[in-house]
């Protein structure tokens, strides 16, 4: 009887720290490592990841597929990062230049208060579309920082263009007009 | 008796639950709220993001919401996962339930343990019950203590 007591239990912690393994290595084999940043690294522009988020002001949802034919700049950004309120400016400039081309500039505030990114968006006069995420956006598009800038063709597809940082500054500026190029051809 | 001082204790209890989440403090709220760039706790983090985060919550503070309407808000801007607390459904649960489950396996151990310890301090079978001793053995045992009382 205590033999088989002690054996029973022997077994019972023995399947608990393997259930406890099984947990790590599920949680490890389902992380997202195949975001849009980690895609474009490695040269793939295959399709960009569908979405439909709230717009910041207004009511209504914006999603990239009723933006097909259009060529989109995705911009992640949010209310407390400095160097958006320095890159917002510029990227209205390049929306009112190049709209009767076909781009959309399309602003997605993550990992920020909704009321701070209004008020944000009132202040500096941003006029191209906003819309407000949750945190778990920046993990799809493999976002690590704010400011940070994708393109989606007019087909629908990732541009192998990523600006890490504020759009005009330094080589960015170089990257920033690639990837508009190439967002903008003609199918 | 037994069900007054339940009673009584039940509400001793629930009052500072109770006013913890109709005036919540804003040092309460920063432990059990995520930085969600830092992925700590706000008490941890003077990042940008988390600044903005304290300084909505003292807003909404002053603004007389309750804590559970405070995070009800953070969670609608930011996610489910802005709360340090996991959510108690779906994968999440686990982190409720294996905790409960290890303390209760620990408990049974103990329990077994103790159990196989007092049986180990019950006299050995080998003492008790033993038979009348053989003739011989006793006539000579009778013999050495008299031959020892002499």
């Amino acid at each position: 009887m205590g033999r088989s007591l002690k054996l029973a239990a022997q077994a019972l912690a023995v399947a608990g720290v393997a259930g406890l393994l099984a947990l790590l290595v599920w949680r490890v084999v389902h992380q997202n490592r195949n975001t849009v940043a980690v895609q474009i690294a490695h040269g793939k522009t295959g399709p960009a990841p569908a979405f439909s988020l709230p717009r910041l002001e207004g009511g209504g949802k914006v999603s990239l597929a009723s933006l097909r034919g259009k060529a989109v700049v995705v911009n992640f950004w949010a209310s407390w990062c400095a160097p958006c309120k320095r890159e917002a400016p510029a990227l209205e400039r390049s929306w009112k230049q190049h709209s009767r081309q076909g781009l959309v500039v399309l602003g997605i505030d993550a990992n920020d208060v909704s009321g701070d990114a209004r008020r944000f968006a009132r202040k500096l006069g941003i006029t191209y579309p906003l819309v407000h995420a949750p945190t778990t956006i920046w993990d799809d598009w493999g976002v690590t920082g704010v400011p940070e800038t994708f393109f989606v063709d007019r087909r629908g597809r990732l541009v192998d263009v990523h600006v890490a940082g504020p759009v005009f500054d330094g080589t960015n500026r170089g990257k920033y007009e690639r990837g508009l190029r190439l967002a903008l051809r003609p199918v | 008796m037994r069900l007054v001082v339940t009673a009584v204790a039940a509400l001793a209890l629930a009052a500072p639950a109770l006013a913890s989440d109709a005036h919540p403090t804003l040092n309460e709220l920063e432990g059990e709220v995520m930085c969600p760039i830092c992925h700590t706790t706000l008490d941890q983090s003077s990042s940008a993001a988390a600044q903005r985060i304290k300084a909505f919550i003292v807003r909404r503070i002053r603004a007389g919401d309750s804590k559970s309407e405070i995070e009800r808000r953070l969670v609608a801007d930011f996610g489910p996962a802005i709360l340090a607390q996991p959510p108690k459904h779906g994968f999440d649960l686990l982190a409720w339930l294996l905790p409960i489950a290890g303390i209760l396996a620990g408990a049974v151990a103990v329990g077994l343990a103790a159990w196989r310890w007092t049986r180990r301090r019950e006299p050995e079978p080998a003492l008790v019950g033993v038979g009348p001793l053989d003739p011989e053995l006793e006539r000579r045992l009778d013999d050495e203590l008299r031959r020892f009382d002499e």
